[in-house]
């Protein structure tokens, strides 16, 4: 039966001396604090079923390094890798592809030129590209009749907006019309992440992941918002995606993917222990 | 040392499956080359991306390829790799494949599930062979495709059911040459073991 996964990602962004580290870390057993191949490998021996890095650097320097950091991580992780953040390109693909990465995620250069979608699934295949959609509840229903509207946890009506820039700019775009556009140009996933809960730990924005599940045949990868297993869980049961990335709380300690897939087991969820 | 080639005709992302058979204690090279490739103790075919763009880019080896796999020289194809073994498949415009193991490469019919079929996903194994020896019946490996083969019982090492039972797992009548529609080379331990396997066969 296939398996929910549980994707633990990575923010890795640059320290003071140039070197690459994972944003938010706290691991002090490491060999070396923060170091983003040495979390890889210890979330590959918890069981993660795959993990995301997010370059988070988005600088030309920051690039190389980011790409050491994928060839030192497929060296010696044999699961499988999406990398994103400034995905801006053919090449861009190219380049991570090379170095070891099996999907490449693109967000707010999907946005500007959505044809990147098509020529990239074209060229590496669709399960290569991940299209990442952030988006933001707007409650301004009224004045937007072209927009899908969903009922909130408290039925209060919203749309779902597109946001880009990691969360600062608003781009007018329903995220279920876009979802479906991408997946028309051959996406072969969605990484779906609510402003909204990003960061919060109030567990994961249900109704537009429910909603995405439901109108896509495509995988949906739900993030934003887990602070405990239950939230995992919720976003299988309630939100019907196909795969929970989450960050902080793999990072901090506080549960391990093991802990994660053995609660999810208890409860009938299909996951690979 | 085993000599392992890894036939490179695409775009894909060969350094997951180098350094996988590299673990294995192989000495392993990414090669077009018709002499290195007969030369070989051993042959990988990987592959991502459209059938139709796999058999073009390979036109040139076919021969050679007919020629390993009937000399008995070990071969596994992953992933398309697999499904270019077959005879045919209808991906886009029909295409014919290698034809070195008997079977067709079908789309997964409509349905409510998704596709891609992406994940872990458990396998049956159905019949002995050295590709899978210590491999626990029903361990998860993971897939990534939305076409499938279709091929006879004597032909399925292993089996998956994703809304249709299909072939995880392929294998010709002299046991030579051999496919998996999983990513042995990203589905961890189980993976590597299975890597280690074909190796140990070459």
């Amino acid at each position: 039966m296939l398996t929910k996964r549980i994707i633990p990602c990575l923010d890795v962004t640059l320290n003071e001396a140039g070197g690459t580290v994972v944003k938010g870390i706290e691991f002090t057993d490491l060999k070396k604090a923060g170091d983003p191949v040495e979390l890889a490998k210890r979330y590959n021996e918890q069981g993660a079923d795959e993990l995301v890095f997010l370059d988070i650097t988005a600088s030309h320097e920051g690039r190389g390094t980011m790409v050491n950091v994928i060839e030192r991580t497929a060296d010696e992780v044999f699961i499988p890798l999406t990398v994103g953040g400034g995905i801006n390109s053919i090449e861009d693909i190219r380049q991570v592809l090379r170095a070891g990465a099996d999907k490449v995620s693109i967000n707010t250069a999907a946005v500007k030129d959505p044809d990147l979608i098509r020529r990239s699934s074209q060229v590496f295949g669709s399960q290569c590209i991940v299209t990442a959609i952030d988006c933001k509840r707007n409650l301004d229903v009224a004045n937007n009749p072209d927009k899908t509207v969903l009922d909130l946890e408290d039925s209060t009506p919203a749309w779902y907006e597109v946001v880009i820039y990691g969360g600062r700019k608003p781009t007018g775009i329903d995220a279920v019309q876009w979802a479906k556009k991408v997946e028309e140009l051959g996406s072969g996933e969605i990484l779906l992440t609510s402003m909204d809960r990003d960061g919060t730990h109030d567990g994961f924005d249900i109704p537009i992941t429910r909603k995405l599940s439901e109108e896509l045949g495509i995988p949906v990868i739900a993030s934003g918002g887990v602070g405990n297993p239950q939230h995992i869980y919720e976003g299988f049961i309630k939100g019907k995606a196909d795969a929970a990335l989450a960050a902080s709380i793999f990072h901090f300690g506080e549960y391990t993917v093991q802990d994660v897939k053995a609660y999810l087991r208890e409860r009938s969820i299909p996951v690979r222990l | 040392m085993k000599d392992i080639v890894i036939i490179d005709y695409g775009i894909g992302n060969l350094r997951s499956v180098y350094k996988g058979l590299e673990h294995t204690g192989a000495s392993v090279s990414i090669t077009g080359d018709p002499e290195k490739i007969l030369a070989a103790d051993g042959v990988i075919l990987p592959g991502v991306g459209a059938f139709a763009d796999a058999m073009k880019n390979i036109e040139d080896l076919k021969g050679v390829l007919a020629e390993c796999a009937d000399s008995g020289k070990p071969m596994l194809g992953i992933c398309l790799g697999e499904q270019i073994l077959m005879d045919r498949s209808e991906e886009g415009r029909p295409t014919s494949g290698l034809g070195l193991i008997h079977g067709n490469v079908l789309r997964f019919p409509p349905s409510r599930l998704k596709i891609p079929h992406i994940g872990w996903n458990s396998i049956q194994i159905t019949q002995e062979h050295p590709l899978l020896v210590d491999i626990p019946d029903g361990s998860y490996v993971y897939f990534v495709h939305s076409y499938y083969v279709d091929t006879t019982q004597e032909n399925i090492l292993a089996a998956c059911e994703y809304g249709v039972t299909f072939a995880a797992a392929v294998v010709n009548g002299p046991g030579n040459v051999m496919g998996t529609q999983f990513h042995p080379e990203k589905s961890g331990d189980i993976g590597l073991k299975i890597l280690h396997n074909f190796v140990k066969m070459c």
